[in-house]
């Protein structure tokens, strides 16, 4: 295979991983859209293996890699897709730092000469800097998503902050690119020292970047290390005049970014305050005045009661329900209300899940039918004209606190669930949500509370109804 | 203007086209399939696996072709694994897709 014929179906792949992205614009197209990703990515490798020397270590690399995940993608649990993809952003980090060694090692590998020229040397110091941060802070990530805070304490989901953290951070980069600046200009003898330790502190960086970060704002960090991947598959082929990699890595990087904006929007949070952290833990404390506030509360049998009287229900799913595994009872709730006339639909806040768009999928496991499944600007106006409202394990998301100014969420986009005629609210306690605040929607007037596990809540509902 | 064009140059206009094309498809996708986009995009981003594969096969085995094979078979997971889980999520998608349909 000439140069030329190798360009060119790499470029065939390019214009396929587009298309793998633009088929995500409808569920009905975004299989095929798949397929097409499918099919570019196995005529970029294909293309690769042809002009490669020796093929058989990576063969076998392969089949090990692609084996284990083969097996982790069916295996693994929808409510776990935060962990998964955490994961996965960790060893595309991982492995632009290890082929960028690898061409610092022997550059002739891959047609770039030797000693390395100076514009491949300031791409490697990118790609490889991006890459080990974010490898580091994908791990931190991934521990904290799942769980991990009590085995070791950096994957704590409370923010670690400590004093001077971003004069620390701040030396640690400086530090990070003089090496990076000596890497470039040194000769071939003196390249490994500056390298190794440009590499190392951007590790460092990549753990003290996302330990602050509270368990609240995971949703931007996925967000931000899908685009960090990218800039570091873009960074590897700039170091390799790849343009197929440049491509594919500037549409991930494009597309974290995008979804990044729209977390950060929809949790009213600026992407600075969430890259400095603090978020999401300790601090929120801020208590009213005090004064015993009084809710009223029923049983699941009330809520059976007046759902099924009702025309009209709109259901606001929030993680507690995932968490309560209790989408499938929803599920059967909801089909037995649509069995008596009444007109369900769900309302799903961006930040719903733990990560964009992750309320939607979770849903669509139970089976929920997506037609009935809208996106907060589609629904918001007809709360209005609706007769219960049903929040599920959701609170911040529905806290009217957001239109009054002045409180510490003022400004966030919420799901207008008080503007409903009835209000109907399952939580478990009436412990304050992430933010750390009171919601007023659990006083007023038209809203019922009932406490309890959503799943064993929303079964006893599903019983109630006949 | 008989200077040949540096490489970076023309690497630097795929790259700013690419993202430009980026950002338009992305805000085209709906936020319902907000999760498969990122299980999708952490699979094409493991097409830095080519990269991988030319480190591991330079014909020596030495430390550089090694780490090759190492990275091949790390960012082998994604390539695998995130088609498939995004296929799979997907798949839940049209399930109800069909049922409804067919109603």
């Amino acid at each position: 295979m000439s140069a030329n014929q190798v360009a060119l179906s790499y470029l065939v792949a390019s214009v396929l991983f587009i298309l793998a992205l633009k088929g995500l614009s409808h569920p009905d197209s975004a299989r095929r859209g798949n397929r097409f990703g499918i099919i570019g990515m196995a005529l970029a490798v294909l293309t690769t293996l042809a002009v490669t020397g020796r093929i058989d270590l990576a063969i076998g690399a392969m089949a090990i890699g692609g084996a284990i995940g083969a097996l982790v993608a069916k295996r693994v649990e929808m409510t776990q897709m935060p962990e998964l993809v955490a994961a996965m952003h960790s060893l595309v980090g991982l492995a632009a730092v290890l082929i960028a060694i690898a061409v610092v090692n022997n550059p002739g590998a891959f047609g770039i000469p030797n000693p390395i020229p100076f514009g491949n040397r300031i791409e490697l110091f990118i790609g490889t800097f991006v890459g080990a941060i974010t490898f580091s802070g994908s791990v931190i990530a991934f521990g904290k998503l799942a769980g991990l805070g009590k085995q070791f304490r950096l994957f704590s989901s409370a923010p670690i902050v400590f004093r001077g953290q971003h004069m620390v951070n701040l030396a640690l980069a400086l530090v990070m690119v003089g090496a990076g600046i000596a890497f470039v200009v040194s000769g071939d003898a003196g390249k490994w020292p500056p390298f190794g330790l440009m590499t190392a502190i951007a590790f460092v960086l990549g753990v003290l970047i996302i330990i602050p970060i509270g368990g609240a704002d995971m949703p931007v960090v996925i967000s931000m290390l899908n685009s960090y991947s990218g800039w570091a598959a873009s960074g590897i082929g700039f170091s390799l005049e790849n343009s197929m990699l440049i491509i594919a890595g500037s549409l991930v990087g494009s597309s974290g970014a995008i979804l990044s904006y729209i977390m950060c929007r929809a949790m009213n949070r600026s992407f600075f305050s969430v890259i400095l952290g603090g978020f999401g833990g300790a601090e929120g404390a801020t208590a009213d005045s005090g004064e015993q506030k009084t809710v009223k509360s029923g049983s699941a049998e009330d809520v059976a009661f007046l759902l099924s009287n009702a025309e009209s229900v709109i259901i606001v799913p929030g993680y507690g329900l995932a968490v309560a595994r209790a989408q499938h009872a929803v599920k059967e709730m909801a089909q037995k209300l649509i069995a008596r006339g009444v007109t369900v639909r769900y309302a799903i806040h961006p930040v719903a899940g733990r990560m964009p768009g992750h309320m939607n999928v979770l849903l669509a496991e139970a089976e929920v039918p997506y037609e009935q499944v809208l996106e907060m600007e589609d629904i918001n106006s007809d709360f209005g004209n609706t007769d219960v409202a049903f929040v599920l394990g959701a609170n911040d998301v529905v806290n009217p606190l957001a239109e009054t100014p002045g409180s510490a969420i003022y400004g966030m986009p919420i799901l207008e669930a008080h503007k409903a005629r009835t209000v109907l609210v399952n939580k478990r306690s009436m412990a304050a949500g992430y933010a750390g605040l009171d919601n007023p929607l659990f006083y007023m007037d038209k809203t019922m509370m009932v406490f309890g596990d959503a799943k064993k809540v929303v079964e006893d509902i599903v019983k109630a109804i006949e | 203007m008989t200077e040949a064009l540096d490489p970076t140059v023309t690497n630097l206009t795929v790259f700013v086209l690419a993202v430009v094309v980026g950002y338009h498809v992305v805000w085209g996708v709906t936020p319902a399939l907000h999760t498969p986009l990122m299980s999708v995009t952490n699979a094409i981003s493991s097409v830095i696996i080519v990269g991988a594969i030319l480190a591991s096969g330079p014909g020596t085995t030495d430390f550089g072709a090694l780490l090759g094979a190492l990275a091949v078979g790390l960012v082998a997971i994604n390539t695998f694994g995130g088609f498939l889980v995004t296929e799979r999520m997907l798949e839940m998608f049209r399930k109800k897709d069909r049922k409804q349909t067919g109603k």
